[in-house]
């Protein structure tokens, strides 16, 4: 195993044969970072010295998430793991390039005049942004989207313009690859429209066949965006004041654009490697053989300045193993580089696109299998070799949950039907622990599931955790932790290795066991608890589940004195919190109903307290901004008003969702709506491992959307059907039918036990998804077990059930009517009157939301801040 | 050091909670432990800049009192301020502020 791709550098002992001497990296991007990284950690005690020079002026940084820079606040949401700069023997400069190479003296000289000598250089130039030579792209308002100077201008420019013109932007993308539909995004997120401009007749050209390009651009037209295809930008005009206003495009038509980004493909930075004579690609980059050296002995090149057979690589990944390659070579070993399959998945923009290895079917004899589906808006294809055997690529949009789970098995035998992989639901169980161990696992970081398996066996490893700090694998793009955690956890197994499954470090037993015992034993307080089947004094993940528990069992409100301490915040203060500290209030609307008096009232509130509404998915109205010291005063209006506590911040019942049904529908066959307002008054206010939602439609046209609940409730001409594991969110599932054609009681009865047979039994803040789909027996057991009672524990559950009706009371009203609930909600324990003066809000749309850096306009009062906004 | 601020009393305190307090410029974050010892440290949350950390969970990690971020669940050691675990960030330690409870049961932090 020399292959440096099946290897990790902790397999093996330092090696200390060869003393690198100086080494110099010039270009601080992320494989300077990488290299740098794999240095200190591989040769903890080497008598190296490392010197890093870059251009741009901040320590590299994550430019794979550098959309990122626009939801979070600030650069800092782009910091790369590790910090190998803080070792004595690494050096970083920043702010100042390279300008040349004196290879026979051995020195570099940068912009500002400094030389530095070499033992060893490496050359991580990166590339650069390559745009048309389109007349205009000058003008000022173009931009291009490669570095954090980029997107800081580019923000900047959006904001000055924005208030110059006194309307919001129309913005255009030129290029419709993975960046240009990030940038559009971005552009989104800034407050500007987005046209995007693709000169191919497809979005993501390179990586998408016609049928996933196709599904992409239905999916971004949804997002708002205005695809352009089979067209190019011919013309940039400008405004009286000599920004950038128009752009012709080569159909003959003209669009809006007061900011325009091009995205249009990037090249290799190899001009210092040309000028010093170094041999230089047909298609530019810096010539290296696999050992990632060039022509001359002692220069290296990494990254995607480096022309390996032919070509540059614009990804991360391989980066980072021509990185690990050269700190090899540079100790003494022999490792070499070898180009992985590339696979690429659209970040950040709002939609699921991704694909890897041959996605045009390109190898001879190559099928294709695919499964559209215009109505999920999903597109699946695999490529597999002519026996159908083997896998050779993979294209997924809409729904990229096979990505992360196929793509290690490019090259591979499938080992089922390519066709059973592609089914809406159920299909192949998708690859899991038992992959060879030279297949790559984390392509970012190159780390083999062997790999993964030796830092258990060899190296200790007890935890995913471990495993991720020792082998970096699924430290970058995150896609590969479930398909890890699996291999982790079966080799932890295999290895004799009791698979933890304690709670945190206070409970050594999962959620279910130890809510057994708390039920057996009647336990009333997290003390009680934890002195008795645990240690210590808890922490951020038991308390909670231990709360949750303890609600479960009626054991009194959930602000009661001890109570009180266990709580999330948002259990705590009943209410959600926000990104700025204040939180979001959620009144309970049964079934999506509210009276035009209460609508009323939710408007008056909003607009004294100055909070920003918003209609949610689950048929409610929220309101945001709500400091911690308004909440009591807020729902003190909502309570006279006849609202209760929506349990929007808790683990519990969300809503329940339903259509108008038969009172008014043509199509109703059942009345959906009375069926939903009596579910969700049964089970507002339960407590469960993990949130859940209940959908119910009066019809088989389904407009309730209830197989996407964990309950869903179908009306049929003889009753209803009850549907449950169903899901949204990160891992959309449609729920199972568990029982059909039945009258209202036993509908409410079947899903009394299914709720409370879930309570009881799933782990900590499992959905029920999961819970079905992992439930011992699968789902015919569990109909027997909840709807035929076949063990017997029909009664028990129906008691729970009666009993959490029973004891429910409104969380809010029993705060407010408690002086010594109401004294935890104050801003400060010594200056009550004083809100945190920290808080600031900007307008937008004629609302607020929390001021950010950059904000032109923003008042500390949310009332005042609504009505700044007075242009357009 | 010389100034130190009553904030409140110890019984104002919800044991294993925290309370915000304003301590001159800065905003605190004041937590009464098991056996009434009080402990403080900065109100802001490094991690989301929002200042929240009072309003965090109160728990044990061996021997240190810890608390979690309500915001991204970090976990700092509630005496020392170091950062125990930064949930795939870089760790940012927390400022710890002095705290003496007098025998009257006042709470008084220092700064």
């Amino acid at each position: 195993m020399r292959d440096h791709h099946t290897r990790n550098p902790s397999e093996r002992p330092t090696m200390s044969l060869t003393s690198p001497g100086r080494v110099l990296v010039v270009g601080a991007g992320m494989v300077a970072h990488h290299l740098a990284e794999q240095l200190v950690t591989r040769s903890p005690e080497g008598a190296w010295q490392l010197t890093v020079l870059g251009e741009e002026d901040a320590a590299p940084y994550d430019r794979v998430h550098l959309s990122d820079f626009f939801s979070g606040s600030d650069a800092r949401a782009l910091t790369l793991p590790g910090t190998p700069w803080l070792d004595p023997r690494v050096q970083l400069r920043t702010g100042d390039p390279v300008r040349s190479v004196d290879r026979d003296a051995r020195t570099v000289t940068t912009r500002s005049g400094r030389v530095e000598a070499y033992d060893q250089l490496v050359l991580a130039t990166g590339s650069w942004a390559w745009t048309p030579r389109t007349e205009g792209t000058d003008l000022p308002g173009v931009f291009t989207y490669r570095t954090l100077a980029d997107v800081e201008a580019l923000r900047d420019w959006v904001a000055r313009r924005t208030e110059e013109l006194g309307r919001p932007l129309a913005g255009a993308v030129v290029g419709g690859g993975v960046l240009g539909l990030e940038a559009a995004a971005a552009l989104q997120k800034l407050g500007t429209s987005a046209t995007v401009v693709e000169f191919a007749d497809r979005l993501m050209n390179v990586q998408l066949d016609d049928g996933g390009g196709e599904a992409l651009r239905v999916l971004v037209t949804g997002l708002g965006m205005d695809v352009r295809t089979s067209t190019g930008a011919t013309r940039l005009g400008a405004a009286a004041d000599g920004a950038v206003a128009t752009m012709d495009l080569s159909d003959g038509s003209s669009v809006p654009a007061d900011v325009v980004v091009f995205s249009t493909g990037v090249r290799p930075r190899d001009r210092v490697a040309r000028e010093s004579g170094l041999a230089i690609g047909e298609r530019g980059g810096v010539v290296v053989g696999p050992t990632c050296r060039t022509s001359d002995p002692s220069i290296w090149a990494v990254g995607e300045c480096a022309s390996f057979e032919g070509e540059c690589t614009g990804l991360v990944a391989p980066g980072n193993a021509m990185a690990d390659v050269v700190v090899d070579q540079l100790l003494g070993g022999s490792a070499t580089y070898r180009p992985a399959a590339d696979g690429t998945k659209l970040k950040g923009v709002g939609v699921d696109a991704a694909s890897f290895g041959d996605v045009f079917a390109l190898t001879p004899g190559a099928l294709e299998v695919m499964f559209a589906d215009p109505v999920a808006q999903t597109y699946r294809k695999l490529v597999v070799s002519d026996d159908a055997r083997t896998l050779l690529g993979g294209v997924f949009v809409g729904d990229t949950s096979l990505y992360s789970s196929l793509r290690p098995m490019l090259g591979r035998p499938l080992g089922a039907d390519p066709s059973a992989f592609l089914a809406p639901e159920g299909g192949a169980p998708a690859p899991g622990p038992d992959l060879p161990d030279d297949v790559v696992v984390c392509s970012c970081s190159n780390v083999s599931a062997g790999t993964v398996r030796a830092a258990v066996t060899e190296h200790g490893c007890t935890s995913v955790g471990e495993v991720k700090k020792c082998t970096r694998a699924g430290t970058v793009c995150g896609s590969c932790v479930p398909l890890l955690t699996k291999i982790v956890n079966s080799t932890l197994e295999s290895a004799g290795v009791t698979v933890s499954n304690a709670m945190c470090e206070h409970f050594a037993m999962p959620r279910a066991e130890l809510f057994a015992l708390v039920r057996r034993d009647g336990l009333r307080t997290f003390t009680q608890v934890v002195e008795a089947h645990g240690t210590g004094r808890g922490c951020a993940v038991c308390k909670p589940a231990v709360a949750s528990m303890l609600s479960s069992t009626n054991a009194g409100h959930v602000l009661e004195r001890e109570h009180a301490a266990l709580q999330d915040t948002n259990d705590h203060v009943l209410a959600n919190m926000q990104k700025d500290g204040t939180y979001s209030v959620v009144p309970r609307v049964p079934g999506g109903e509210i009276t035009p008096e209460k609508l009323v009232v939710l408007g008056q509130v909003a607009a004294e307290f100055g909070l920003a509404t918003r209609i949610t998915g689950a048929q409610r109205i929220a309101m945001f901004g709500a400091r911690i010291d308004q909440l009591p005063a807020i729902w003190r209006r909502l309570v006279d008003a006849g609202f209760e506590s929506g349990q929007a911040y808790g683990k519990s019942l969300r809503a329940v969702k339903s259509c108008v049904g038969q009172a008014w529908c043509r199509f109703g066959v059942q009345d959906s709506a009375s069926m939903a307002v009596r579910l969700e008054l049964r089970y507002r206010g339960l407590r469960s491992p993990h949130k859940f939602k209940v959908g119910v439609s009066g019809c088989a046209r389904e407009c309730a959307e209830a197989r996407g609940k964990d309950v869903g409730v179908i009306a049929t001409e003889k009753g209803w059907n009850v549907y449950v594991g169903g899901n949204g969110g990160f891992t959309p599932r449609h729920a199972e039918l568990l029982a059909e054609d039945l009258d209202d009681d036993r509908l409410v009865q079947v899903i009394d036990r299914f709720l409370a047979h879930y309570i009881q039994s799933a782990d900590r803040v499992q959905r029920t998804a999961p819970w079905v789909a992992e439930y011992p027996g699968g789902l015919a057991e569990l109909r027997r077990v909840v709807v035929e009672d076949s063990r017997g524990i029909g009664a028990e559950l129906d008691a729970v059930m009666a009993e959490h009706v029973a004891q429910y009371t409104d969380e809010w009203r029993a705060t407010l009517d408690d002086p010594a609930k109401l004294r935890q909600f104050v801003s400060f324990v010594n200056a009550p009157d004083t809100p945190d003066p920290d808080l600031v809000y900007a307008p937008v749309r004629g609302q607020v939301r929390p001021a950010r850096a950059g904000d032109d306009v923003a008042d500390r009062n949310p009332v005042i801040a609504r009505t700044l906004e007075v242009r357009s | 050091m010389s100034a130190w601020t009553t904030v409140c009393h110890v019984e104002d305190l919800l044991p294993e909670r925290g309370a915000a307090a304003l301590v001159g410029e800065h905003q605190v974050a004041v937590f009464r432990l098991q056996g009434d010892e009080v402990v403080a440290v900065q109100q802001r949350d490094p991690f989301s800049g929002a200042n929240v950390l009072s309003r965090g969970i109160v728990g044990s990690a061996g021997d240190a009192a810890t608390l979690a971020s309500p915001m991204y669940k970090q976990v700092w050691d509630l005496r020392t301020g170091a950062c125990l675990d930064p949930a795939g960030k870089e760790p940012q330690d927390l400022r710890t502020f002095g705290v003496v409870v007098d025998a009257d049961g006042r709470v008084r932090v220092a700064g």
